[in-house]
């Protein structure tokens, strides 16, 4: 199965690996941060910032993908700033998929995160205070390891996300094989060409073993937290 | 010393308390809904006040005149809630150390925590995991210690298990305590000073003998649960008979078993509905204490009921009798009468 897949399938695969590794990760931290923000403060404008971060989820992907290309384009306000100031492009390059990949997997892992911390009762911080530890010992000692399962719960959700996002990469970044090709879009340019399939089918394989393997792993890893946890 | 005087206002519910509390348990005690949690988180900075002050020793810990509210982690004090919130990813020794480590052998010791240790929380009884909030605490090396209804979760059997635990630490730990219960024999048994909240306002507040025994108190604490709290000291054992002999400064009151040893003082609750009253020295009658007493006050009630506030020497008791009762025996303030104890009706539990 395996010898179907050219230098340029392999190149998609570990372009995919790559952006949606890169995205997760850069992702969750704003995402910790942002469902914190939702679970636990009352602030002006809490909505629209809940709205917002839903956008990419309700809006069409290549609405999302056109907007960043309008934003984080070189002409755009903030890819023009990027460029100016880091010599950073975005647009059509590698790292302008993993952007597009983590913003349509934010929404995803913000809900995961938020419904974790919003399971974690808020006495124990209350407690935790009145034992005079600071906020930042308090989230790291309490909040984050009792989120922690539902923190990989959102990583892995987001992973699969980036993995298998399509329509805002490639309106946002097109696909340039071996730069910005990732699998779904080299499996969206193999079926225009008669006489791919062979192709297609070692793409569409190495996808579903890198999803089970994703979820697989997630579910082992949040048992093992969840012990730990004492859950 | 801990001196409150703050107002908030939660939605329909305005709490609005004064009081200090002097060294010593303070109890807190009002029904649900009156407001003792409220007071008890803005003590700790979990609540903040509207106006107000609250002063612990020399620390202003909230000031509304002048903007200072200390946030909770720097006001040193050691809050035992009422579901204990321990942390569940912890044993429970990294539980107990959370806040320091305080004295950390003796109140491993003190609260029976050694064998505890390595365990989690999820396997803990309601009982011992308060214990270990307890402990949590009480390392913390706080200033004072709130005590949210420690035991109200538990039932009798855990609640004398702990009890004990915290009248010694009341006795060994020189901690300051404030105490929120809804339980009468509880406050009878442990408190010093006593508050009583209702609809968020004090009611009533001082030495806890002396509150206990106002007439005025009775339907704040309901009619089963008013009695007066004295201090005694054991004179005496009748071996024979199995009862011990306590003094007061009102006579002498005998009640069977055995309690502490010669000269220890024991804190007997007498519940005012166990306190028959008669204008002349009984005879002929199986209760064995009948102590000489002058009224001092009479207050009626809505119900049926007379609350008769007695002076025994220089302690005070509660009588309550009906309406019917107090009209034909022509009670009167400064009268002379008899009050009827029942020994047999000072449970066990009252007696501490």
């Amino acid at each position: 199965m395996m010898d179907t897949l050219g230098p340029a399938e392999w190149a998609a695969i570990w372009l995919s690996l790559r952006v949606a590794v890169v995205a997760t990760i850069c992702a969750l931290p704003v995402a910790i941060a942002i469902a914190y923000l939702l679970a636990r403060k009352d602030f002006p404008g809490r909505q629209l910032l809940n709205g917002l971060v839903h956008l990419p989820l309700v809006m069409p992907p290549v609405v999302t993908g056109y907007l960043l290309l309008v934003i984080f384009g070189r002409q755009g306000a903030v890819g023009a700033f990027l460029y100016d100031v880091f010599g950073i492009t975005l647009a059509f390059r590698w790292t302008g998929a993993a952007l597009a990949a983590a913003v349509m997997a934010f929404p995803l892992m913000v809900r995961a995160i938020r419904l974790a911390i919003e399971a974690v009762d808020p006495g124990l911080e209350d407690a935790a205070a009145t034992l005079g530890a600071s906020r930042m010992r308090i989230f790291a000692t309490l909040t984050l390891p009792l989120i922690a399962p539902g923190l990989l719960a959102g990583a892995v959700l987001g992973f699969a996300k980036a993995l298998g996002e399509f329509g805002a990469t490639i309106t946002f970044v097109a696909a340039i094989p071996g730069q910005t090709q990732t699998i779904p879009s080299a499996i969206y340019g193999l079926l225009q060409v008669p006489g791919e399939e062979p192709a297609v089918l070692g793409l569409v394989t190495v996808s579903i073993i890198l999803a089970m393997g994703a979820l697989l792993l997630s579910e082992w890893l949040g048992r093992v937290m969840a012990r730990r946890v004492g859950r | 010393m801990l001196q409150v005087a703050i107002q908030k206002r939660l939605g329909d519910f305005e709490l609005d308390v004064s009081f200090d509390a002097p060294a010593g348990v303070t109890a807190i005690f009002g029904r649900s809904g009156s407001g003792k949690t409220s007071l008890v988180n803005a003590v700790a900075g979990l609540l903040n006040p509207d106006a107000g002050r609250i002063v612990l020793g020399d620390q202003v810990l909230f000031d509304a005149g002048s903007g200072t509210r200390r946030a909770p982690q720097q006001r040193r004090i050691g809050y035992v809630f009422q579901d204990a919130r321990l942390f569940p990813h912890m044993s429970v020794e990294r539980n107990l150390r959370y806040g320091g480590d305080h004295d950390a052998e003796r109140v491993i010791e003190v609260l029976g925590l050694g064998d505890l240790l390595a365990r989690r929380p999820a396997g803990l009884s309601g009982g011992e995991k308060q214990r270990v909030a307890l402990g949590r605490a009480l390392m913390s090396d706080p200033q004072i210690l709130l005590l949210d209804e420690p035991l109200a979760a538990l039932d009798a059997p855990r609640k004398a298990e702990i009890l004990p635990y915290i009248e010694r630490l009341r006795d060994t730990v020189q901690v300051p305590m404030l105490y929120v219960s809804h339980d009468v024999s509880e406050v009878a048994r442990l408190a010093t000073t006593l508050v009583i909240l209702d609809a968020g306002s004090v009611v009533a507040s001082g030495p806890v003998g002396e509150v206990l025994s106002r007439p005025a108190a009775v339907p704040l604490l309901g009619v089963r649960d008013a009695g007066a709290v004295i201090v005694t000291k054991v004179a005496g054992r009748l071996l024979d008979d199995g009862l011990t002999e306590l003094v007061f400064s009102g006579g002498r009151i005998m009640l069977p078993g055995i309690l502490g040893t010669l000269g220890q003082t024991v804190r007997l609750r007498i519940p005012a509905q166990d306190v028959i009253l008669s204008r002349t020295a009984p005879k002929g009658i199986s209760a064995l204490n009948v102590l000489p007493v002058t009224i001092t006050v009479l207050e009626q009630g809505r119900g049926p009921g007379v609350a008769v506030g007695l002076k025994a020497g220089d302690d005070a008791l509660l009588a309550r009798v009906t309406r019917r009762s107090a009209s034909r025996m022509e009670l009167a303030v400064g009268q002379q009468v008899f009050a009827i104890i029942k020994a047999t009706a000072v449970g066990p539990e009252d007696v501490g």
